[in-house]
């Protein structure tokens, strides 16, 4: 939520977030490369128990992951440039400090010129194009894991390393036959509403497990709009969320008692 | 042709924000004039500021010019430094701005010595925001927020600077504007983190909060109240502030040593 609301006024924000070293990495390629696409901050939002430990990652080869070019300015010198003159692929093409054009970048309301305005069709324009560069792309930007969903009954949603304990506990039910799926986020942000909607349609039950009072289960909620089918599994006393924590609640949710 | 120190104004731009008497165009005026007497080209140089009265200079100066986020004036520069060494980066800044809210990255790009002209505009108050105390205002004098005297002592940038590490320190104000210029000079040509104080005179709101006078009034004051490093006045007035030169030294530069050590990786 700090990522996305962190900060005044309004704006959309990339967030991706990873379980594992191994999509770590690749997701952090994919992050820069949002980045540049749509000169956009993206923020990786590790958490604590991914950021400390330590597992095995094997290195792709150069040019194994595509990268992202960044997008230059083929307008010469001498000819008006405008830097900040939106394009309807959200992209702007970019001249560098040091080269032919000199602009001014600022993080005020501006003008395709970059110079501050207080003019508000200018100040609605610019606020339209930071959002909709990233809203109007939302599948684009999903990231997303997807274990035992194609008949899951119950699906559990959770990120980070929250969908390790997830993971586990599903693929332990699974053995047993129990028809139990992740759905693993790793766009948080722009929510993948579209995703979420269409892995859980056929769901008895969705069980959002996460580290917080519920900050993803209430984006699940809008975007399910089936509040009776949204569980919440968490801790918020700093310890770890272990497949035993998750299988009470799915206990007490599927009516198995505690 | 004669180079105008208009040729180096975006003019759409203006009128500027700056009230009537303030300081901040009688920098912009002597930036620009030592910038025309060292003969560095406009796509050479990289303006960068964070916010504030001052901070509006990069937007009417024909430069590259990075107006970012309050007291990052120097995190951003060091970004383009690092990134484009072989251009001049100048980064003007407030008070409040270096010193307050930018405290960390002015002593640490201090302790780099990394090539930036890093100038504070000391009017020893918020200007834009309404006239609050800032880290320079000083003990007891009256701000908005200090309507009964300001308790807190004030920096002094210069020491604060060599403490540091900068390895070239000035001090100037907006009365001594040839200096200024020379001063400027010298900081813009030094291999190094260069640090120019400039006292200039903030009339609406530090003049008129601790009953200065004008912007006259104030321009004189500096006149007075200043002294060049080592003259006599100041052993007999130990009150009086020095302007000049602090400190000029060869230290070795941040994007030098970096390139080193890109190279020593790279085994070269």
């Amino acid at each position: 939520m700090q990522a996305r609301w962190g900060t005044h006024g309004d704006h959309s924000i990339v967030a991706l977030t990873a379980s594992t070293h191994q999509d770590l990495f690749r997701i952090t390629v994919e992050a820069f490369n949002i980045s540049e696409t749509y000169r956009t901050p993206v923020i990786l939002l590790l958490d604590e128990v991914i950021g400390h430990m330590r597992e095995k990652l094997i290195l792709p080869e150069p040019g194994e992951i595509p990268l992202v070019e960044r997008l230059w300015t083929s307008v010469k010198e001498g000819t008006n440039y405008h830097p900040y003159l939106p394009r309807e692929d959200g992209r702007l093409p970019m001249s560098d400090f040091g080269g032919v054009h000199r602009y001014n970048v600022t993080g005020l309301m501006h003008d395709m010129w970059g110079f501050p305005s207080d003019n508000p069709e200018i100040a609605y324009g610019l606020m339209r194009h930071l959002i909709d560069k990233i809203e109007d792309r939302v599948q684009e930007m999903t990231y997303i894991k997807e274990f035992y969903l194609d008949d899951a009954e119950t699906v559990l949603i959770s990120y980070g390393s929250a969908a390790r304990s997830a993971l586990h506990l599903v693929e332990n039910r699974r053995a047993r036959g129990e028809k139990l799926g992740l759905l693993e986020l790793q766009t948080l942000w722009p929510f993948p509403a579209h995703a979420v909607r269409d892995r859980c349609e056929r769901a008895q039950f969705v069980v959002v497990v996460e580290m917080n009072m519920g900050q993803i289960m209430q984006e699940v909620n809008k975007a399910l709009d089936a509040k009776d089918k949204v569980f919440l599994a968490n801790r918020i006393d700093g310890a770890f969320i272990s497949p035993s924590d998750i299988r009470n609640i799915l206990r007490l949710v599927q009516g198995k008692g505690v | 042709m004669p180079v105008s120190v208009k040729d180096y104004l975006r003019e759409r731009f203006m009128p500027h924000i700056w009230c009537p008497g303030c300081g901040h165009g009688i920098i912009m005026n002597n930036l620009i004039r030592a910038i025309i007497s060292l003969g560095i080209r406009k796509n050479d140089i990289v303006m960068v500021t964070g916010i504030g009265c001052s901070s509006r200079i990069s937007g009417y100066m024909d430069f590259h010019t990075l107006h970012t986020i309050h007291g990052r004036a120097l995190a951003f520069a060091t970004g383009v430094k690092l990134s484009r060494p072989e251009l001049t980066i100048i980064a003007p800044m407030g008070d409040g701005d270096a010193l307050a809210i930018g405290g960390n990255h002015f002593i640490h790009a201090a302790r780099r010595n990394i090539d930036i002209t890093a100038i504070v505009m000391n009017n020893r108050i918020y200007g834009m925001t309404g006239g609050q105390f800032s880290p320079l205002s000083g003990y007891g004098t009256i701000a908005t927020t200090a309507p009964y005297g300001n308790i807190y002592e004030a920096f002094d940038i210069v020491e604060l600077a060599k403490g540091a590490g900068a390895s070239f320190v000035a001090r100037t104000t907006t009365y001594h504007v040839t200096s200024m210029q020379e001063i400027l000079e010298k900081a813009m040509r030094h291999k190094g983190f260069s640090v120019v104080e400039i006292l200039t005179q903030c009339p609406t709101y530090f003049g008129r909060k601790n009953r200065m006078g004008d912007a006259v009034d104030m321009l004189n004051y500096f006149k007075e109240k200043t002294t060049p490093i080592g003259s006599g006045k100041k052993e007999k007035d130990p009150s009086l502030i020095e302007r000049g030169i602090f400190v000029q030294e060869e230290r070795t530069e941040y994007c030098a040593e970096y390139d080193k050590i890109v190279g020593k990786a790279r085994g070269r």
